[in-house]
């Protein structure tokens, strides 16, 4: 349901795409997947309510720190990933 | 916390560590048969009372062959059973960062609010009295009791390690990678821990408290401190 995720999401849950210790490319997945998903909706001018799932798996596994630097780089255009 | 001149752990406070305390007492018992059968060979052979003048070694080959396959086997079955107990997926109910700087903790919790703050270790001129000396921080890592918590750990600058041994945990703080592992208290309480990675010359100045408490009085906490 489209409802509040907050009820139905505790923490992020285990994703069998990374199963091990290393989760880092569990974080930039997650970042990319959302970032991805906002821009495909609103070019499609549909809702981006269903890209909050993944902005809810970054936000609990991604350094801010981290965050903050990669959104700078948005802003600047010289973000490595491919959005 | 370890007590002056301990040699044993300290007292298991996660189903995790209470296997490997264990594990650990029946692999000293299987090196103390070993060390005590080898130590009286030894005496009998200083002594002149076992010596050899076989030219057919068979039995004696396969004793000594099947004897320590055995030894190996009662080592590695119960290791083995750790070691998958140890990788079994859990959904954990709250996800934890630890990342390591020169020379502090931060701690942020953002799985609903942004919490985070940074954890340095209480000063010996400032610590109040019966406090523990470099082991108190300022503020404390607080986690509900009997939950399954994943933390992700990573560091900011060089190498540190985040390890609180009486929860068996000790993962490594690399920049740039984020370390995942997971931690459970059986009881409230308070757990120590030092980083466990040369980093510089405070390393042995930046400790890990984990404050383990009821959920109702973590909630409170969190809500208390978030933004």
């Amino acid at each position: 349901r489209g409802g509040d995720i907050r009820v139905t999401m505790g923490t992020a849950p285990f994703d069998s795409r990374f199963p091990n210790q290393n989760q880092t490319r569990n974080c930039w997945q997650n970042y990319l997947d959302f970032h991805r998903c906002e821009k495909a909706m609103a070019a499609k001018g549909a809702d981006a309510a269903p890209c909050q799932w993944y902005y809810r798996v970054y936000k609990s596994l991604c350094p801010s720190e981290w965050v903050t630097t990669w959104d700078e780089y948005r802003e600047e255009g010289t973000f490595p990933g491919k959005i | 916390m370890a007590n002056h001149l301990q040699l044993g752990f300290q007292d298991a406070s996660s189903p995790i560590m209470e296997e490997l305390v264990e594990f650990h007492d029946h692999a000293l018992m299987v090196a103390l048969a070993i060390c005590s059968l080898v130590l009286y060979l030894l005496t009998l052979m200083l002594t002149e009372k076992l010596s050899s003048n076989t030219v057919d070694a068979q039995e004696i080959e396969l004793i000594w062959t099947i004897l320590p396959a055995i030894v190996l086997i009662l080592l590695a079955l119960p290791s083995l059973q750790i070691l998958y107990m140890m990788d079994e997926i859990n959904e954990p109910d709250l996800t934890l960062k630890a990342i390591g700087h020169q020379w502090y903790w931060t701690y942020e919790y953002t799985d609903f609010k942004d919490l985070t703050f940074d954890s340095y270790m209480v000063p010996s001129t400032e610590l109040p009295l019966g406090h523990f000396r470099l082991l108190e921080v300022d503020h404390r890592v607080i986690i509900p009791m009997e939950s399954p918590i994943r933390i992700i750990v990573t560091a900011n600058d060089v190498l540190h390690s985040w390890a609180v041994p009486s929860l068996g945990v000790k993962t490594d703080a690399i920049p740039g990678r984020l370390n995942q592992t997971s931690i459970l208290t059986a009881r409230p309480g308070v757990y120590y821990g030092q980083c466990s990675e040369i980093c510089g010359a405070n390393h042995s100045y930046m400790p890990i408290v984990v404050e383990s408490t009821p959920l109702p009085h973590f909630e409170n906490w969190s809500s208390l401190l978030s933004s």
